[in-house]
């Protein structure tokens, strides 16, 4: 029997708002060990939460971005367990109303682009974080992350494979991105994944047996551990055994799961209303004044700049997988670049020196004017490509305009035949072989001969006119 | 010159007037304190009679004010009189005390309690138990046992207390003194080491209503560290409850004169009854049907909240840390049970393991779900009888203060002692018990005055008129 496997995915991402969910502690990753502390979120007798309005409404602009219902009336309750990095040993989260539930995301599946459902999306305090000592029994407790806001956005089981769970990891964290509301870095723990798998056979409606997974700290680790998980099931079902409710834990290392706790050994959250919180109420106008702040998101983007730029769909989705670099490429076309040619330049010599040096956009010293200018010194033939790419490089290097480096440097493209065939003679010279093939018949030997114009010029011989040259000198 | 007995009216003239200072109201309190301290025990541990800086202004300048043991005062212990509390010193003032050392009063130490406010009779605190001042072999009341005794016994001149059941009221009965528990949201819990979130509110314990008014006027308002604090302005209930109580409509709710009331207090009612009649209030017998579901309701939400609340209390922080000898469980687990199993007392471990029952999966739709529903009718109860009336009068007690361990071995007969205090914490509304007569053995009687949602004045006004024309706040216990 074939199987399907049905995935849905739980995502933990924590917001960055100036000051914690429930007090006023600053929201800061990498500062001292509990130095952004107090009495509330450290859980000391006699403190009280209150709520953080500004994180709600980074939750509500995630929430319409993913087309969810947001609900004007929700409340907070207590999801109570014992864990030294949560100080009351309870969380405060959202049960059974969450402040947004039944949206969407697009993404790009197999058959072509389509929805996955978005089943609801809450607001809950993140834990404090264990040190485990080495030199000793004992671990040690930073409450710097206690408090801070966590925003969780479930699916439903509603994904068809691990790439596509991973299509919408990477949809998602670039919509939270533009929505500028987490830092979404795995690495960091500012965004986590768990991930709800089971098998069905092929064409059926009912839902197996399903396994939780977590300890993923990349995307591309949720989809290994769904490989890995999928082959599992599979391998079970086949000598006829049955998939057991459990949670499995992802190891990197050994890239295997291996079980944390039975269905039996789950825990009872005793989940109740939180009642130092009393409800909060938004109004529909509060909504949709929010609604408005939305600044347009990815998939907009992309259509956009198909439409109106003429771009392919590809360059389009390169040029919007960052916000950073989509702005960057508006206000190239706003000082009226030709767009087709800026997105190449964009996807081409400047990706690969963002990659390189594994800097954004706006880390590179690369002003949107400077980099029309270099465009403009290469199409009008001023200087050659392949000089267009190094003068790129000693821009970035120094910060100077390209037409100074073009003059210092002297790349300037040389046109001037008289100049050109004194070069043409020392190449004929050297080549003869060349020279003598060419005459022969073979088309081939003239582009290496333009080559070694071209090289014996320092890159500077203009391609056309050498080629040009060569032809008349060698005509019999 | 003996201050010890005198109210904060009365300090504040003398201060006023130059007859004396403060150090000589800790001096008379710590000569009182010395001498019955022994016999009473109020205290959760010795209070400071040096003179502790106090902000020179304000309508409490100079004067001490003792409060319970489970309201946060920074750089003192604060132990809810818990062994899983021992050595908490609390880093910051609950907002209570920073209104109280605003308005220049002195926090003189903290009252004795049952632990974590679990108990009717002061007798559950990790310490030992207070004793009422009017009779030393019988409880004072619970749980804010020690801070109704202590200003009883004069040992103080005012106190705070806390009240989730009846905690304030209760032993304000049993000890003759003025105990008012304010309206949900009145007073910041903010510093409350919480027993039930959405019952707790901290009143104040006086001589007489002239002082409690006071006190309250102090410690009310909205706090914005307090997300269920009432963002309503605080009239000055000094001023309001001298207007006249003629024509003032009160209720006399028929299932709170049933059975199991004690008869000496019934006819202490009907005298009070009588007396304001004569002063212009009229009367009238009205119904709160769902009072028999009070009890049950309240064990099942208070118990449910507490179990969540004291979860906290695990050793890692703060507090009592305790490591077995030896376990076969993981460090931290064996850790956790055992500072549990020797920080918290019977009582607390009993609440605990109910309130842990009703929440559970497959249990909570019966326990606490239904138990919400029905608080909600207890309140539309109070609802519709204060669209007739303006108060509702009631015993505070079924019985006068009843003996040292009398109670102790039947969790469910303490439970019941709060029978007419529990409702008023479950509808949200404020309520007081003043002193209305004694038994002829000798033991206060107090009745409650329950008013609509933030009608303390109302309730301050007719309990002053009262207070005018009768003797009891005056009374003394032989010490």
């Amino acid at each position: 029997m074939t199987y399907e496997p049905v995935i849905g995915l739980e995502v933990h991402v924590q917001l960055k708002t100036a000051t914690k969910a429930f007090c006023g502690c600053a929201n800061l990753f990498g500062s001292k060990e509990n130095s952004h502390t107090c009495p509330v979120c450290l859980g000391l007798p006699g403190a009280l939460p209150v709520f953080n309005e500004k994180a709600l409404k980074s939750g509500v602009k995630v929430a319409l971005a993913l087309n969810c219902a947001v609900r004007t009336f929700t409340k907070f309750d207590r999801k109570n367990y014992y864990y030294p990095d949560l100080p009351k040993n309870f969380q405060i989260s959202q049960y059974d109303v969450p402040f947004a539930q039944t949206g969407s995301l697009e993404i790009q599946a197999r058959e072509g682009r389509r929805l996955v459902k978005i089943k609801r999306v809450h607001l809950e305090e993140d834990a404090g974080k264990l040190i485990h000592a080495e030199d000793g029994p004992y671990s040690l407790v930073d409450y710097n992350r206690a408090g801070t806001p966590l925003l969780e956005i479930v699916t439903e089981p509603d994904l068809f494979s691990p790439q596509e769970a991973y299509d919408y990891l990477t949809d998602l964290k670039l919509i939270l991105q533009y929505l500028d509301v987490s830092d979404c870095d795995m690495e960091k723990g500012t965004l986590r994944c768990d991930a709800n798998v089971s098998l069905r056979p092929a064409a059926s409606q009912t839902l197996g047996t399903k396994t939780e997974l977590k300890n993923m700290n990349s995307f591309k680790a949720v989809k290994m551990a769904l490989d890995y998980e999928i082959r599992r099931q599979a391998d079970v079902l086949a000598e006829g055994g049955r998939i057991l409710q459990e949670t499995l834990l992802w190891d990197e290392k050994k890239q295997a799961t291996h079980s944390m706790r039975s269905k039996e050994e789950a825990h009872d959250y005793r989940y109740f209303p939180e009642p130092d919180l009393p409800p909060f109420v938004m109004t529909t106008s509060e909504i949709e004044e929010i609604r408005k702040e939305l600044p347009e998101l990815p998939e907009e983007k992309r259509r956009r700049f198909t439409r109106d730029f003429g771009l392919s769909r590809k360059d389009s989705e390169t040029l919007t997988a960052s916000v950073r670099l989509a702005d960057f490429f508006e206000a190239c076309v706003n000082l009226s670049a030709e767009p087709k040619k800026t997105a190449n330049w964009l996807i081409g010599p400047v990706s690969f020196q963002m990659n390189s040096r594994n800097q954004d956009i706006t880390q590179l010293r690369l002003s949107p004017s400077a980099l029309m200018e270099l465009i403009d010194l290469a199409e009008t033939g001023k200087i050659s490509q392949l000089a267009a790419k190094d003068v790129l490089q000693e821009m970035l290097e120094t910060g100077e305009k390209p037409s100074r480096i073009v003059e210092e440097k002297n790349l300037g493209q040389v046109s001037d035949s008289s100049v050109l065939k004194t070069v043409i003679e020392q190449v004929l010279a050297a080549h003869q072989k060349s020279v003598a093939d060419y005459q022969s018949g073979k088309e081939n030997a003239l582009m290496f001969l333009v080559g070694q114009v071209m090289r014996a010029s320092g890159g500077k011989a203009n391609p056309k006119t050498a080629r040009q040259l060569l032809i008349e000198r060698l005509k019999p | 010159m003996n201050l010890s007995s005198q109210t904060i009216t009365e300090l504040k003239e003398g201060l006023k007037k130059g007859s004396f200072r403060t150090a000589d109201i800790l001096a008379s309190l710590k000569t009182r304190y010395e001498s019955v301290e022994e016999k009473v025990r109020s205290f959760a541990r010795a209070p400071f009679f040096q003179e502790r800086e106090f902000r020179p202004s304000g309508c409490l300048e100079g004067i001490p004010i003792v409060i319970k043991d489970n309201i946060c005062s920074e750089g003192d212990l604060t132990e809810c009189c818990s062994k899983v509390l021992s050595g908490f010193v609390s880093p910051y003032n609950a907002t209570v005390v920073e209104h109280l050392r605003e308005a220049g009063a002195l926090i003189m130490g903290k009252a004795n309690m049952d632990e974590f406010a679990f108990g009717s009779s002061c007798e559950t605190s990790c310490f030992y138990p207070t004793r009422n001042p009017w009779d030393t072999s019988r409880v004072p009341g619970g749980s804010s046992g020690g801070s109704a005794a202590c200003v009883a016994a004069d040992e103080a001149v005012a106190s705070l207390g806390s009240d989730t059941g009846g905690s304030i009221r209760q032993p304000a009965a049993l000890c003759g003194v003025v105990g008012m528990k304010p309206t949900y949201g009145r007073v910041s819990r903010y510093g409350l080491i919480a027993f039930a979130s959405s019952l707790d509110q901290i009143g104040p314990l006086t001589k007489d209503v002239r002082d409690n008014a006071l006190l309250l006027s102090v410690i009310a308002g909205f706090d914005k560290r307090d997300s269920t604090s009432a963002p309503l302005p605080v009239p000055d209930y000094g001023k309001e409850m001298e207007a006249d109580i003629r024509g003032m409509k009160i209720g006399i709710p028929r299932e709170y004169f049933v059975e199991g009331l004690d008869p000496e207090v019934r006819s202490c009612l009907a005298e009070a009854r009588a007396r304001l009649e004569s002063l212009g209030v009229t009367f009238g017998e009205v119904n709160l049907p769902h009072t028999p579901y009070a009890v049950s309701v309240y064990y099942i939400v208070a118990t449910a909240e507490a179990s969540s609340n004291l979860a906290r209390f695990d050793g890692v922080q703060y507090g009592l840390r305790a490591t077995p000898a030896s376990s076969l469980e993981p460090p931290l687990i064996a850790m956790y049970k055992e500072t549990r199993d020797k920080g918290f007392g019977a009582e607390a471990k009993r609440r605990m393991i109910l309130g842990t029952y009703v929440l559970s999966s497959g249990y909570y739709d019966a326990y606490y779900l239904r138990a919400s529903k029905a608080r909600r009718l207890i309140k539309e109860d109070f609802d519709s009888v204060f669209k007739e009336y303006d108060l509702i009068l009631t015993p505070t007690s079924p019985t006068p203060a009843f003996k040292l361990g009398e109670k102790t071995e039947d969790p469910l007969s303490m439970y019941l002692s709060d029978i007419y205090t529990i409702s008023a914490n479950l509808a949200g509304v404020p309520a007081l018990s003043l002193p209305c007569g004694f038994t002829k053995a000798g033991l206060p009687v107090g009745m409650q005055v329950i008013g609509p949602s933030f009608g303390e004045s109302d309730i301050y006004r007719l309990a002053y008129q009262y207070e005018q024309k009768t003797p009891w706040h005056k009374m003394k216990p032989q010490l």
